[in-house]
C-alpha cells in the first residue's frame, strides 16, 4: 500500500516542545494554596505495628493533615490495571492503601502528611511515633513455598499462582535424547529507573470532582481512587501528564490515592513527588526468577524435549504477578517447535520489594534461560548458534506449546539469520588477555494484553470547519511516540498535513478511554481505533464528494487537503469545500470508534491451553563482546538487532524502541544489580544501581523486517517490550564464546565473570 | 562561629537579575525551580547522578542539585529556556527532534545544556568524545545512539558538511 505519512521518519510533534523545555511534567504544576505531601514508610521488611501515635505530628505548626489506615474509607481493595472485565481472584490481588497491623516490605506506606511546605511535611514524618515488633519474614521464594514458612500476608500460604504447560511426554523423550543440558538460572530484580520520579498534584474542582494530574501509564486508576474514597467513579478525574518514562513502573497505582485522600481531607490542592530513594522503595521491580531448565536433543541438534520449573519472587503484594507468571509460562519454551514440553511455574510472596510489571513482563526471564540452554546445546554438539536455531525454531503453521496458532508471519528464522549474518567475519582477539566472543539469541513476546482481559480502546476524530483536525484519545504518552503514531495515522487517512492536527490525550473525563499504555498495546489498540475513526470520517467526506463530483466513491482519494478523482487527477474538490457542504447539510464530520481485541475466556485450569495472546513479535540480537581475562570486564563491541515489526509507522521511533529496549537489557545483563538483603534495600541511588551510560553501549545496528503481518494498523506489530528480549542471553552467550565460561545468573558483573574465569583455570 | 540561617544572594538567571534570600542548604536546583520558576530545569535524583538538572553556571555546565544556591552568588546562570535564542542551542534542539533523540524528554533539557556547553569547548569532537561528554547524563528511553547522532550531526553541519 502506498502511503504518504505512515512509514516516514518524521520527528515527533512533542519532540520540539520537549527540546525547548515547553512540556510540563507532573512535578512542574503548582496550584494556589497548595500543600506538600510526604509518605511515612516502613523501616522494616516484616513487622507488626503495635501502636501509632500521630499527635505530635498533627500539632506541629504548618501540618494540615496526618492520615493512617484508619482514616482511609476503603483501605483494602482489589488491585486493578484498567481492565473492565472481572478476571476473578486468581488473577487479582490485594491493593492496600496504607499498612495496617502487619508490614510486609521495607518502604510500605504507613502514614501520609500534608503540610504548608515540603520541609514541614518531612519534619512531621519524624514526629509520627510507631511502635514496631520486627517479625522474622521470608526472603527467598523457595523458602516461602515450604509448608512451615513465615506467612507474608494474611493467608496461610505464600503461593500466589501456579501454572502448567503439558505437551507430549517429556520423560519418554529424554530417555531417547542423545544429549541433555541441565542448568539452573537466576535473574535478579530490576528497577525501572525512569528519570522522572513519581509525581502528581490533586485538587477538588468547582463541581466537587477530585482531580489528579499525575504521571501514570494507567489513567483508569481513577476508578480505584473513587473506591478508596467511597465516591462514585465520575467524582474522580485523572489527567495524565506527559510521562517521563514508565517501562511498567508507572502501571501500578502510585501517588494517586495518597493525593486524593489528602486533598479530600484538607480541601486544598496537594502535591506529592517522590525522591529518587523513595521511588526505589515505593514502586515495583521486575520479578526475580529461579529457573531450572532441562533440554534434550538428538545428536543432529533437533530438540526433543524441554522441561522447566520457574519460581518467581512476587515480593510482598500480588499486583501483576499472576499475569507476569502466565506470560512466563506461555513463553517458557521460547520460539521453538519442541514435541515434548513440561512447564511448571510458581510465584510466591516474600518480604522483598513487590514485583509487578517491567517492560518484558515475564517473557524476558525465561528467554535468558532457554537461549542459554540453546547455546550450550550448540557447543556440545558442535553446531553453530544460527544453525541450531534454524533447525528448531517456529515456522509458519507451527503452534505454541499451548496449542494456539500463530495467525501472521512467523519471522523467527528470518530475524535470526539477518541479525547473525550482519556481524560478518569475526575479528581476531585484540590482545593476549582481551578475548573476542559472539553470541546470538532470539525471542518472542506478545503485544496487546492477555486476551481474557477483553481489551478495548476508543478514539475520537473531528474535522473542524477550517480543515484542521482534532483527535481526542485517552492514551498516556510515555515518550515512545504513542500520540505521534495516532497523528500520523489520522494524517495519512484524511490527507491533512500533520501540523494541522492537534491531539488531546489522557483525561478520564474528557477523552474517550483508550486503555493503558502497557503491554505494548497502544499502537495496536488505539492505532486501530484511530484508524477506524479516521476512515469513518473519510467515508463521509468521500460520499459527499462523490455526489458533488458525480462520480463513484471508489474513484476518489484524499491527498494534500483535496479530494481527487483517481481516473482524472486534475479533477478535484478542495477539502474545505466538501467540509462546507457537509456542514451545510448537517453532516457532522466526527467519529468516535472502538477497537476490540480478540476475547477469550479466563483460564480456569492450572494447565494453560489455547489462545492467551492476540499476536507475537519475533526478534533477534547478535552481539560481539571483548572480555578482559585479567579483570573480567566485558565490553560490548557490536550489537545488531533484527525484529519483524510488521509495518514501521515511524521507523525513527521504531528504531528508538529497539535501541532503548536493547540498552535496558544491556543493563540487565551486565551492570544492574539491585541489592536486597533480607528484605532491606541496599540500592538507594544511581551511584549504587548502575544504569548504562552513553559510554557503556555501542551504536546499535537495527534491521527492521516489515512483513505487514501484524494485527495493528497497516499490519504493524508492537515492539516496545519485545525489544527487551534476547539481548541478555546474546551477551551471556558471547561471553561464553569469548572466554569459555557460562554465566547462569545476571548481571554478569566483572567480578562474577572473573571468578568464573579463575574457576575455569 | 556564627551559623547563618539565611544568605542573601544576587544572581543573574537567563539574563535577568534575581535578588533572593535563601537558606544555606538550598540547592541551586531548588532555587531555580521553586523561586525562579525555571521548570525547564528537571529534577531526577537530587543526588548528582542523573544530570537532568544540568545548567550553565559561570560559563560551566554543572549539575544544579550539587551546587548550593549561595555558591551562585554574583554569578550568571543559564538554563535551557534562557538559551532559546542561542544559535548552537537551536541547532541542537532541531537536531534532537529530527534524529529521534527525544523520547520521554525528561533528560532532554540537561542533555542539551551539556551538549551545548561541550561543543563550545570542543567544536570538533569524535563520536567517542561526544559519548564521554554525555556520560554524566542518564537516559532510560533512547539507548543514547540517537542522542549521539543528533550531536554529531550538528558538529558535521557546523564544519560545513551535510547533516
Amino acid at each position: 500500500m502506498e502511503t504518504t505519512v505512515v512509514g516516514k521518519r518524521l520527528p515527533k510533534f512533542d519532540a520540539y516542545s520537549k527540546a525547548k523545555g515547553n512540556i510540563m511534567y507532573a512535578d512542574d504544576f503548582s496550584l494556589p494554596g497548595m500543600l506538600y505531601a510526604k509518605v511515612l514508610r516502613s523501616k522494616y521488611p516484616a513487622a507488626k505495628i503495635l501502636a501509632f501515635n500521630t499527635e505530635r505530628a498533627r500539632s506541629y505548626p504548618g501540618v494540615q493533615a496526618v492520615l493512617t489506615s484508619q482514616d482511609v474509607p476503603n483501605n483494602n481493595l482489589r488491585a486493578k490495571f484498567g481492565q473492565s472485565t472481572d478476571v476473578g481472584a486468581n488473577f487479582e490481588g490485594l491493593y492496600r492503601v496504607l499498612a495496617e497491623e502487619k508490614v510486609r516490605f521495607m518502604g510500605e506506606a504507613i502514614a501520609l502528611v500534608a503540610a504548608d511546605s515540603e520541609q514541614i511535611a518531612e519534619a512531621a514524618l519524624d514526629l509520627i511515633d510507631i511502635t514496631y515488633e520486627p517479625l522474622p519474614g521470608v526472603f527467598d521464594p523457595v523458602e516461602a513455598l515450604k509448608e512451615d514458612a513465615y506467612c507474608v500476608g494474611d493467608n496461610d500460604s505464600n503461593l500466589v499462582s501456579k501454572f502448567k504447560i503439558r505437551k507430549g511426554d517429556v520423560d519418554a523423550a529424554f530417555e531417547k535424547a542423545d544429549v541433555i543440558v541441565e542448568n539452573t538460572y537466576r535473574v535478579p530484580c530490576k528497577d525501572h529507573s525512569f528519570i522522572e520520579p513519581e509525581s502528581g498534584v490533586a485538587w477538588i474542582d468547582e463541581n466537587g470532582v477530585v482531580t489528579i494530574r499525575v504521571s501514570t501509564q494507567v489513567i483508569e486508576h481513577y476508578r480505584t481512587v473513587a473506591e478508596v474514597l467511597g465516591v462514585p467513579h465520575n467524582h474522580v478525574r485523572v489527567i495524565g501528564t506527559w510521562v517521563g518514562g514508565g517501562f511498567g513502573g508507572k502501571e501500578d497505582i502510585s501517588v494517586e490515592s495518597f493525593l486524593a485522600l489528602l486533598t479530600w481531607k484538607t480541601r486544598r490542592p496537594v502535591k506529592l513527588t517522590y525522591t529518587r530513594e523513595e521511588s526505589f522503595l515505593a514502586h515495583s521491580k521486575r520479578h526475580p526468577f529461579i529457573m531450572k531448565y532441562k533440554t534434550g536433543a538428538t545428536k543432529d541438534g533437533l530438540l526433543v524435549a524441554l522441561e522447566a520449573e520457574l519460581i518467581a519472587d512476587a515480593g510482598a503484594y500480588t499486583f501483576l504477578t499472576p499475569w507476569v507468571l502466565l506470560y512466563a509460562t506461555v513463553n517458557a519454551a521460547g520460539p521453538y517447535n519442541i514435541p515434548n514440553v513440561k512447564v511448571n511455574t510458581f510465584a510466591a510472596l516474600t518480604n522483598n520489594p513487590f514485583s509487578s510489571a517491567y517492560r518484558g513482563f515475564g517473557a524476558v526471564q525465561p528467554n535468558f534461560a532457554y537461549e542459554s540452554q540453546m547455546d550450550e546445546l550448540a557447543r556440545i554438539l558442535n553446531i553453530d548458534p544460527l544453525s541450531i536455531r534454524l533447525k528448531n525454531c517456529l515456522q509458519q503453521g507451527d503452534t505454541l506449546t499451548t496449542g494456539a496458532d500463530f495467525g501472521g508471519y512467523v519471522a523467527v528464522s528470518e530475524v535470526a539469520e539477518k541479525a547473525w549474518q550482519a556481524l560478518g567475519a569475526k575479528p581476531a582477539h585484540k590482545r593476549k588477555n582481551i578475548k573476542i566472543g559472539r553470541g546470538l539469541a532470539i525471542g518472542m513476546m506478545s503485544y496487546g494484553r492477555l486476551t481474557f482481559l477483553h481489551d478495548t480502546s476508543r478514539s475520537y476524530i473531528k474535522l473542524e470547519l477550517d480543515g484542521s483536525v482534532l483527535i481526542r484519545c485517552g492514551i498516556p504518552d510515555l515518550g515512545a511516540g504513542q500520540a505521534q503514531a495516532l497523528v500520523q495515522i489520522a494524517g495519512e487517512e484524511l490527507g491533512v498535513p500533520l501540523e494541522k492536527i492537534k491531539i488531546f490525550i489522557a483525561d478520564t473525563s474528557l477523552t474517550p478511554l483508550a486503555g493503558t499504555s502497557t503491554a505494548t498495546r497502544q499502537l495496536y489498540m488505539s492505532g486501530n481505533a484511530t484508524l477506524k475513526a479516521a476512515r469513518e470520517v473519510k467515508a463521509r467526506l468521500i460520499s459527499k464528494a462523490a455526489a458533488l463530483l458525480n462520480t463513484e466513491k471508489t474513484n476518489l482519494k484524499l491527498v494534500e487537503e483535496k479530494i481527487v478523482q483517481i481516473s482524472e487527477p486534475d479533477k478535484y474538490l478542495a477539502l474545505s469545500v466538501v467540509i462546507g457542504q457537509c456542514s451545510a447539510d448537517g453532516d457532522e464530520l466526527y467519529s468516535e470508534a472502538q477497537f476490540n481485541a480478540p476475547f477469550t475466556d479466563v483460564p480456569i485450569s492450572e494447565v494453560i491451553t489455547g489462545q492467551t495472546f492476540a499476536d507475537f513479535t519475533f526478534g533477534a540480537y547478535a552481539v560481539e563482546v571483548a572480555v578482559d581475562e585479567e579483570t573480567g570486564a566485558v565490553n560490548l563491541e557490536r550489537v545488531v538487532a533484527c525484529y519483524d515489526v510488521g509495518k514501521a509507522i515511524n521507523p525513527l521511533n521504531v528504531e528508538g524502541q529497539l535501541e532503548g529496549g536493547g540498552v535496558d537489557s544491556i543493563g540487565y545483563a551486565l551492570t544492574e544489580d539491585f541489592k536486597v538483603e533480607q528484605g532491606y534495600l541496599k540500592s538507594h541511588s544511581f551511584a549504587e544501581y548502575l544504569l548504562p551510560t552513553a559510554l557503556d553501549v555501542p551504536d546499535m545496528e537495527t534491521i527492521l523486517v516489515e512483513s505487514g503481518a501484524g494485527i495493528g494498523p497497516y499490519g504493524a506489530k508492537g515492539v516496545g517490550e519485545p525489544s527487551c528480549n534476547a539481548m541478555a542471553p546474546a551477551i551471556i552467550n558471547a561471553i561464553r564464546d569469548a572466554v569459555g565460561v557460562r554465566i547462569t545468573s545476571l548481571p554478569a558483573t566483572s567480578e562474577k565473570v572473573l571468578w568464573e574465569i579463575l574457576a575455569r583455570n | 562561629m556564627e551559623i547563618k540561617q539565611e544568605v542573601v544572594i544576587r544572581v543573574k538567571v537567563n539574563g535577568s537579575e534575581v535578588n533572593a534570600t535563601v537558606s544555606p542548604e538550598e540547592s541551586l536546583l531548588e532555587f531555580l525551580r521553586d523561586r525562579v520558576g525555571s521548570y525547564d530545569v528537571k529534577c531526577g535524583c537530587k543526588q548528582g547522578d542523573c544530570g537532568t538538572c544540568t545548567v550553565v553556571l559561570a560559563g560551566q555546565a554543572v549539575k544544579s542539585c550539587l551546587v548550593l544556591a549561595a555558591q551562585a552568588d554574583h554569578k550568571e546562570i543559564w538554563t535551557l529556556k534562557g538559551l532559546e535564542n542561542d544559535q548552537l542551542m537551536q541547532e541542537l534542539q532541531n537536531s534532537f527532534a529530527k534524529h529521534g533523540a527525544v523520547q520521554c524528554g525528561f533528560c532532554t533539557p540537561g542533555m542539551l545544556v551539556t551538549a551545548k556547553s561541550f561543543l563550545e569547548d570542543q567544536p570538533n569532537p569524535s563520536r567517542g568524545q561526544i559519548k564521554a561528554a554525555l556520560s554524566g547524563n542518564l537516559c532510560r528511553c533512547t539507548g543514547y545512539k540517537k542522542i549521539v547522532d543528533a550531536v554529531s550531526a550538528v558538529v558535521v553541519s557546523r564544519a560545513g558538511g551535510c547533516v
